[in-house]
């Protein structure tokens, strides 16, 4: 495996989804290429950094009339 | 990834369909917030925005009643958000003032590797030498360098970026949510990682280093500890 072959797997080895029989190709290359590795290395702090960005649930200003607007509808549909 | 505190997603289905007031405020607590922040990604304007997000709420109040269920209650309120996004974000664009999207063109990852077996880069990716790698993803500065990288991306790569990475849907769900294919699905994400990680990497390294290391000379020797 070269570096290219490799850096196109680094994707789906961040969500352990590496196909079976690319595993130990993969494996090796990183073994042997310092810049890979480096790059693997950053390329998975970026996605923890990503994850860090999540919007937490918080209240929503119109909710009570989202609800509201919900309970016509539940009725609606009953009639 | 999910903090999902409900039995199961049919579970809360059930409750959804069959009128649950606290169950459908619920899902609007916990959505409001990823949805906002998705429909952004469609236009420039702030009140676009929100309108954008008020309507897909309203079709998600017609709809449940229709919903299958095929895909979990997430993933298909967010193919509402961009249905309605699309459409209303081009009606906007036609009537002049505000751009669909930020018009950058899609550009190709800014690195490549040299085509030999191992190791042969145009460019070598420079270790970090953090003491503490954690510091980079907890710093408030770090997630500003990120939170802009992630502004900055070209919209496809962005919407992609911001449900895997930040919302953290699967591949699949994000292919349903944009009507992607896996294979651009996967394009679109590396070329925004590579982006995000790259601004990542101008920071670590002409931002967090101390000056008067790389003035001090000498050189190459790797990460002989001391950033802070």
């Amino acid at each position: 495996m070269n570096c290219h072959e490799t850096i196109d797997l680094m994707d789906l080895s961040l969500e352990d989804a590496l196909p079976a029989d690319a595993r130990a190709g993969f494996a090796e290359h990183l073994d042997e290429c310092p810049p890979c590795r480096v790059y693997l290395a950053q390329l998975t702090e970026a996605v923890r950094s990503l994850a860090r960005l999540a919007t937490p649930g918080r209240p929503h200003p119109g909710r009570d009339d989202l609800v509201r607007q919900f309970r016509e509808q539940v009725k609606r549909n009953l009639n | 990834m999910r903090h999902d505190s409900w039995e199961t997603e049919a579970d809360r289905l059930v409750r959804l369909r069959a009128g649950d007031e606290a169950a459908f405020a619920a899902l609007v607590e916990e959505l409001h917030g990823p949805l906002l922040a998705f429909a952004r990604t469609f236009t420039a304007s702030r009140a676009l925005t929100e309108e954008i997000v008020q309507e897909t709420w309203l079709a998600v109040i017609r709809g449940l009643a229709r919903f299958e269920g095929r895909s979990s209650i997430r993933t298909w309120v967010f193919s509402i958000l961009v249905r309605r996004a699309r459409t209303m974000a081009v009606r906007e664009a036609r009537q002049g003032a505000i751009s669909a999207g930020n018009g950058r063109p899609d550009r190709g990852p800014e690195w490549s590797p040299g085509l030999g077996r191992v190791g042969l880069w145009d460019e070598t990716p420079v270790p970090w030498h953090l003491d503490d790698p954690a510091s980079l993803h907890q710093g408030a500065e770090a997630l500003e360098v990120v939170n802009a990288a992630l502004e900055a991306l070209p919209e496809a790569q962005r919407q992609v970026v911001l449900l895997r990475d930040v919302e953290g849907h699967s591949s699949e769900e994000a292919c349903n949510i944009l009507q992607l294919s896996e294979t651009n699905q996967r394009v679109l994400l590396h070329r925004g990682r590579a982006a995000v990680r790259r601004a990542l990497d101008r920071y670590v390294r002409d931002g967090l280093r101390p000056v008067s290391r790389s003035s001090s000379g000498g050189g190459t020797e790797p990460g002989g500890g001391g950033e802070k």
